[in-house]
This record gives C-alpha cells, sequence and structure tokens, in this order.
C-alpha cells in the first residue's frame, strides 16, 4: 500500500507522483468531513499548528485554520504585523522560540524563496510551505490538481495553459511539477517580461510565443495574478495593454476546447487578466478551487504527522 | 493454503449464517421500517451488502446501505497509521431517528466498532446503535458486544481471523491463522 513518508510539504518538486497522488486520495475522502452538519473528526486532538505568515494571506491562512480546526487540532495564527520579526528577530531565532512551545507543524508564508528549507533545518516539527517567494505554492498546487481531476476523472494526457506572470508565480511553479509529474502537457504564455529566461527548464513545458497558441484547444486554462508587489514598475506599460494582450475574455476563451476549465488562484484583478464575463462566467472554476482548498490542507496536515520514514 | 490455517466457516456457511443474521435483524426490528445498514470498511461494508440483499429477498423490501471509514476515529492513531490512505465514508442519508445496524465482519477488542459509533454520532443522533458481526473471536477490551453474531470462535491473542473476499467482493471463507 502507498505511504507517505515526508515529515515536511516544501515543494512538490520533492514528491513524488505517488506521493501526489496519495495526497489527491486522501483529499477526495476527507471532502465527505465539510459537507456535514458536524465538520470535524477527532484525528489530530491534542496537536498544535501554528500559522506563521510573513506575508499577507486570507485564503490560504484561513483555509489552512479551518482544515486544521476540522481534524481537531488547535491553531496559533502568528502574521507579520504582530511578530517579533518586526523588532528585528531573525527567522531562525523566531523558529526556535516557536519550536520551544512544541508545536507539531508549522505551517509558514514568507517572501523569500527557499526560506522553508533554512527554516526545516532548525526545527524538529513538521513545516508545510503555504507560499515562499517565487518558489512553489504547493497546497494551491494540490488544490488546482484536484479540482481538474474532479472535472476530467484524470490528469494525464490533459493540455493546461498557464497564462501571465510566470516569472514571479510560485503558484505557476508548483502546478508545473505536479501537472508534468502527472502526465498533463503544460504550456506557458506571457509578456517576455514576465518570462523567466529558460523558462522550459522549469520542468517539461511548452514556451508559446503568443496567449493564442498556449489556449487553443486547452482543456484547461489557468491564468495567474499581476503580482504588483513582486514587480519592477517597467514590467508593463499598463493595465489596459496588458489586458488586450494576455487577458482572458469570452472571445478568445472559445479557442480553448468546448467547456474548457477556467482557473485563477485569486486574489483576482478583474478586468486585467480575466474580464468579470469569464469570472463569473459558467466555465469558472474558482470558487470550486477554494473549497477543494480545506480538503487538500486536512490531507497535507494529516499525512505529515505521519513523520519521516527512514 | 498453508498448513497453520484453518477454515471456520466455507462460503455456503457463510451464506447460512448472514441469512440468519437478516431474519433476526427483521425479528428485532419488526420489519425494516426505519432500520438502515452501516458496514465498517472495508469487510463490513461487503458483508453489509450481502445482507442487505438478503433481507431485500426475504421482506421484499430494501433497506438503505451505507459505509463508514474509521481511520480519522481510531484511538491507536499512531505516527505509522497516519502514513496510510484515508478511505471513504459513504452515508447517503440521514441517521436522525433510524435504527443502525452496524455490521463488521470481526469482533476483536471493540475498538474499532467504539470508532464507528463515535463516527455515526457526527452524522447525526439515530434512535439506536446494533451490532451484527460474522465472527466474535472474544478479547474485549471495551465494554461492547454484538447484537446479531454469526459465529462464536474462541481464539488465542496470538491467532489472527480473517474473512476472505473475492474480487467481486462477496465473502469466499472465514480462515484462522496460528
Amino acid at each position: 500500500m502507498a505511504e507517505f513518508k515526508h515529515r515536511n510539504i516544501i515543494a512538490l518538486r520533492d514528491l513524488t507522483r505517488g506521493d501526489i497522488e496519495l495526497l489527491l486520495a486522501t483529499a477526495e475522502n476527507m471532502r465527505e468531513i465539510n459537507s456535514r452538519d458536524i465538520k470535524k473528526v477527532p484525528t489530530l486532538r491534542g496537536k498544535t499548528i501554528i500559522n506563521l505568515f510573513y506575508e499577507a494571506s486570507t485564503r490560504t491562512r484561513t483555509s489552512f485554520e479551518i482544515a486544521a480546526k476540522r481534524l481537531s487540532a488547535d491553531t496559533v495564527n502568528i502574521s507579520t504585523s504582530t511578530s517579533s520579526s518586526t523588532k528585528g528577530e531573525t527567522l531562525g531565532d523566531t523558529a526556535l522560540n516557536l519550536l520551544a512551545m512544541k508545536p507539531d507543524i508549522i505551517v509558514m508564508r514568507h517572501a523569500v524563496s527557499g526560506s522553508h528549507y533554512h527554516l526545516a533545518q532548525k526545527v524538529t516539527c513538521s513545516v508545510i510551505n503555504a507560499g515562499d517567494g517565487a518558489h512553489e505554492h504547493p497546497s494551491q498546487g494540490l488544490l488546482d490538481l484536484l479540482t481538474m481531476k474532479d472535472k476530467f476523472g484524470r490528469l494525464d494526457g490533459l493540455k493546461v495553459a498557464i497564462v501571465g506572470d510566470i516569472t514571479h508565480s510560485r503558484v505557476a511553479r508548483s502546478n508545473i511539477q505536479g501537472l508534468t509529474k502527472l502526465g498533463s502537457h503544460v504550456y506557458l504564455a506571457g509578456p517576455p517580461t514576465m518570462m523567466p529566461p529558460e523558462a522550459e527548464r522549469l520542468g517539461s513545458v511548452t514556451v508559446c510565443a503568443s496567449m493564442k497558441e498556449a489556449i487553443q484547444d486547452a482543456d484547461v486554462v489557468m491564468m495567474l495574478r499581476i503580482q504588483q508587489e513582486r514587480q519592477g514598475k517597467t514590467l508593463m506599460p499598463n493595465a489596459r495593454e496588458y489586458s488586450r494582450y494576455f487577458g482572458l475574455n469570452p472571445e478568445n476563451l472559445k479557442l480553448a476546447k468546448p467547456g474548457a476549465m477556467v482557473m485563477h488562484p485569486g486574489p483576482i484583478n478583474r478586468g486585467v487578466e480575466m474580464s468579470s464575463y469569464v469570472v463569473d462566467g459558467s466555465q469558472s472554476h474558482i470558487l470550486k478551487q477554494v473549497e477543494n482548498g480545506v480538503a487538500v490542507r486536512m490531507a497535507m496536515l494529516y499525512h505529515v504527522c505521519g513523520g519521516e520514514l527512514e | 493454503m498453508t498448513e497453520n490455517m484453518t477454515v471456520l466457516l466455507d462460503e455456503s456457511g457463510i451464506k447460512r449464517a448472514l441469512t440468519r443474521i437478516s431474519h433476526e435483524i427483521l425479528e428485532r426490528n419488526k420489519g425494516v421500517r426505519d432500520v438502515v445498514l452501516i458496514g465498517i470498511r472495508s469487510g463490513g461494508a461487503f458483508l453489509a451488502e450481502e445482507i442487505a440483499k438478503s433481507i431485500a429477498i426475504i421482506e421484499g423490501d430494501a433497506v438503505q446501505v451505507g459505509s463508514v471509514d474509521i481511520t480519522l476515529y481510531r484511538d491507536d492513531i499512531k505516527s505509522h497509521a497516519l502514513r496510510l490512505p484515508v478511505g471513504k465514508t459513504e452515508i447517503g442519508f440521514s441517521l436522525q431517528g433510524k435504527k443502525v445496524v452496524l455490521v463488521d465482519d470481526v469482533l476483536f477488542t471493540g475498538r474499532t466498532i467504539r470508532a464507528a459509533m463515535d463516527a455515526l454520532m457526527d452524522h447525526g443522533r439515530p434512535e439506536c446503535i446494533q451490532l451484527a458481526v460474522l465472527i466474535d473471536r472474544g478479547h474485549r477490551e471495551l465494554p461492547i458486544r454484538a447484537d446479531f453474531v454469526g459465529r462464536n470462535v474462541p481464539t488465542s491473542l496470538k491467532e489472527n481471523v480473517q474473512v476472505v473476499f473475492n474480487e467481486q467482493n462477496q465473502p469466499l471463507e472465514v480462515v484462522l491463522e496460528k
């Protein structure tokens, strides 16, 4: 039987196809809990989970907190504005201080890519990545995979277009890792200023010259948010021009397969990367993604508690 | 089959035991009104389907069948178990006011039954819960007993009792492993 052998979940790059399939299967079966009157199981009773967020987040932090509570774990939320990092404490020192209070899992979001590997070396508890810089966002990647699997029943052979600011997108990196490991074909498109040099090295992906080429006959169109907080000022002339060349609207969505799924990790800049007609349209699966987020995060919290297998 | 295995019940033996249990369930509950069967994954869930078929033949009335996975409710959840997949709980109806017959293949320490009852309570408040098992092998660690038993088998703690199913999830035989 498949077993989950990792203490930490930092990047989908570190997981095998089997690991990812196990997490998705557990998430599918945990979904039932979320539709009950009593949305709670006693599984992680007595476990303490710290949500340590160095960057703003509504969806991810709430989703992790709800996931932990549905499994009966105790949660503590720490955000930058209220933490000692504003007094100059280093991440390493914060980690050791938190560890002294004996948590079982630290869920962290941090602006620096790779900071979770640093954290995992410092602490003995489990570490889950809730987003690190422009590196990975594994829980988002997994919930996207689950949402696609719900619709198509498989991931093998799907054509998935990812459009937008690839350079700064951890969502894109996690999706590329997960999708290619499970046999989907990934096509990337975005302004040349937002496409990393040698983007092909992100995985076995096809880099397209235009948005049209990427979404042609796609099963899934995933739009990325324009990350103004991570960009310099010079990557695009203005939002209107971006929207004209790389925005999804009912017209260019017709290029994709009939009934193709439209996805977005949120928060959405309406009218920039997507028109409101598409956001609220029948092909949009954006709220379904959020719904699946809770189940996926429950599966992640559950399986990391199994600890590392030598 | 190796030498240290004994067959306790063969296919027709299992069938007779399940038929008798079905009659007893109907007798105790005076028919199938408000009765639902919930099987504990995986063996109990398969047996619940068999009992439902047999009740349909005897009474001409269908009973609702659900299944419960108790992984998330175990009291012996060591870190090892957390690495394993979680099974699916499928109860497509309300348990409010129902007479629930919980079905398991082998009754041993009673801890599985405790976990299953906790899981059921999270799905509503049944009028009562009754327990049907194919084999009762003794060694209870909790104050739990079965209402309907296929066969009582005295065992030692070193032995293992297993209900073997075929690929269509129908019970084939019950073996005692020494």
